[in-house]
């Protein structure tokens, strides 16, 4: 009964996220002072040469209407945005890539975001948090010291400048990794993944460092306090070794905290994605938004915004479900 | 008076753990103090250096192009004629100056709404979290991003700092609620309510100066937090990059080739200050919550 509440709970703010979400990135650009399809038409006449008649930009302002889903009152409006997003995710067809529907060019660009993200947020959890518990256990000697001025000095660094950094010396100065991501496509074989690793390695590189820095501050807080519960003490004096407790005892209870704060900052770490891919040009949502945004694609623009709120809500969900299997207690809260 | 008493222990404490305890003292205040002179040099540097110029640091051509570093460019000159050294010293101003007031807005909002969410409870605290959950959820950049691209153009730098403000109040909301929910119980309250304190008493005299130091941390942070969310809209060319900030310097090295052309400086410059500028900031609340920490006794 427990479980099935906890669940519920979950799943009914999992909605609601979303439909705050969705409704956030609807009514926002409406409210903004001017009008996408102005600026649209502004381009596509500069792009003609001034020659656009009028009535003509009045037949393309119909029609751009329509396709944005502009037309009837601002409730309607909403109702249609939503029953399209809803239902098919449908954004409707990308300009800038016309008539190539928003959702399938977003499809093929979600695999290389999650793929990015999901092992750099690994790696950086499980090597940030054995740094600190280890910085943490050991906090009376000067390696941990040492760690924990690595963790400090690393941690305010924001995600553009690691990624300026990395690229200034690992791509232009010493010339070992490219400074943009040019992946071919390519069947998929031993070297086009030879291709990627190495492409994906300067971007994947900043998102390890910048996650890395406040798993290691937390954990070793976290560590330091859990050392001294008197479970740890009596494990200590019954004899067990340094390794399971630092393992079994400290580390097992000072990761649900962690576990938690993961899922507090999954919007941060997407954010983090976005700028790294903008910043490298690797292939992902991040690069879907940035070219929408030079060519005032804003089909893409609703279809990227409202695919990486689904997608951090989601995975903020999944730890909440499995967060009971850290933890056994939560069950019955 | 009780944390007196708690002081007073640890010093009673066997000679090890005594000396355990001075030391973890010492090293808080050695990070307390690497911050404050980091923001010390900033906040000096960048709000007196501006009086000893009147070249708009924005304008182009002011001098020769590409000037190596020298007494009078101590970072040379970019390709646009500008002197790299006062663009970054107007950049440092203008990024705290946007820092510090979507701070003080973010503050404000977020112990308002903390507070009422804490202290009224029911179903407007369930409301109150299911809106903080969702902003925290919702990644801002994205949100902001599509902001700016509309907006790009006639945006202001006032306009960006409001946006700002709007997606990043929900952080500190949640703190403040669980704050106002854990005091709520306290002892101390209680005991001031049955001696007849009033609800104003009791918030400025006993609430206060417990959340005080979790406000002043919570302050420096959300500088952080804007100053950084600012930056790298304008690494993106989505905020308003003619006013100098950290993020739109390099917008222009990055948008005029600086790497390529071999001018350093006009990268690095920026990178060097964001960082100090940013572990300044990071040492300074860090090093304050674990003074206050200690100050309450849980050193």
């Amino acid at each position: 009964m427990g479980l099935l509440h906890y669940v519920g709970q979950r799943l009914i703010t999992y909605v609601l996220v979303l439909f705050i979400g969705i409704s956030i990135t609807f009514f926002l650009p409406r409210l903004m002072p001017n009008d996408p399809i102005d600026g649209y038409i502004a381009q596509i006449q500069s792009r003609a040469g001034q020659t656009l008649s009028p009535e003509a930009a009045a037949e393309i302002r119909a029609t751009l209407s329509e396709l944005y889903g502009l037309e009837g009152s601002l409730f309607t409006q909403y109702l249609n945005y939503m029953r399209r997003v809803v239902f098919g995710f449908d954004f409707g067809p990308s300009f800038s890539a016309f008539p190539r529907p928003v959702s399938e060019l977003i499809a093929l660009a979600l695999p290389w975001t999650l793929g990015l993200l999901t092992t750099t947020t690994v790696i950086s959890w499980l090597l940030g948090n054995l740094i600190g518990l280890l910085a943490g256990y050991y906090h009376n000697r000067r390696l941990a010291t040492g760690l924990e001025v690595l963790g400090v000095l690393i941690y305010p660094i924001p995600y553009y400048i690691l990624a300026l950094t990395l690229i200034l010396l690992l791509a232009y100065t010493w010339k070992i990794f490219p400074i943009s991501t040019t992946i071919r496509p390519a069947p998929l074989s031993l070297a086009q993944l030879g291709s990627i690793l190495y492409n994906s390695a300067l971007p994947a590189l900043t998102l390890v460092i910048a996650g890395f820095g406040w798993n290691i501050l937390s954990m070793k807080a976290l560590a330091v306090s859990t050392k001294e519960e008197p479970y740890v003490s009596f494990a200590r004096l019954k004899g067990t070794s340094d390794g399971t407790r630092m393992f079994r005892y400290v580390f097992r209870n000072a990761l649900l905290p962690q576990v938690t704060a993961l899922a507090l900052s999954l919007g941060t770490i997407f954010n983090g994605a976005l700028l790294t891919e903008m910043l490298f040009s690797y292939p992902g949502l991040g690069l879907l938004m940035r070219t929408a945004v030079g060519n005032g694609d804003y089909n893409m623009l609703y279809g990227t915004i409202t695919m990486t709120i689904v997608a951090v809500a989601t995975a903020a969900l999944v730890i909440d479900l499995i967060y009971p299997l850290f933890d056994p207690r939560i069950r019955y809260r | 008076m009780k944390q007196l008493l708690r002081l007073r222990g640890a010093t009673a404490l066997p000679a090890g753990e005594s000396v355990e305890v001075q030391r973890g003292r010492l090293r808080l205040n050695l990070r307390l103090k690497f911050g404050l002179s980091i923001l010390a040099f900033f906040i000096v540097a960048s709000f007196t250096l501006p009086f000893f110029t009147d070249v708009n640091p924005a304008e182009q051509g002011t001098y020769l192009k590409n000037l190596p570093m020298s007494w009078k460019h101590p970072l040379g000159t970019n390709t646009q004629g500008q002197s790299i050294f006062w663009y970054l010293v107007f950049a440092v101003r203008n990024s705290l100056l946007l820092g510090i007031a979507v701070a003080s807005c973010i503050s404000v909002i977020a112990t308002l709404v903390g507070l009422s969410a804490g202290y009224i409870g029911g179903w407007y605290e369930r409301l109150v979290m299911l809106l903080i959950d969702a902003v925290i959820t919702i990644p801002v950049l994205p949100i902001l991003i599509i902001l700016g691209a509309l907006v790009r153009g006639k945006t202001s730098f006032f306009l960006v700092g409001l946006i700002i403000v709007c997606f990043g109040w929900a952080w500190g909301a949640r703190t403040v609620r669980s704050l106002a929910l854990s005091l709520r119980e306290r002892e101390f309250v209680n005991m001031a309510r049955f001696s007849g304190a009033s609800t104003f008493q009791i918030i400025t005299r006993e609430i206060f100066p417990y959340v005080y130091a979790y406000m002043v941390v919570n302050f420096i942070n959300t500088i952080l937090f804007a100053i950084n969310t600012e930056a790298a809209l304008a690494v993106l060319g989505l905020s308003k990059v003619e006013v100098p900030t950290l993020g739109s310097i390099l917008f222009w090295a990055l948008n005029y080739n600086a790497l390529f052309i071999g001018q350093r400086t006009w990268v690095i410059a920026p990178i060097v200050a964001t960082v100090l500028l940013f572990l300044g900031l990071f040492l300074t609340s860090t090093g304050y919550n674990d003074l206050f920490a200690a100050r309450r006794g849980r050193a």
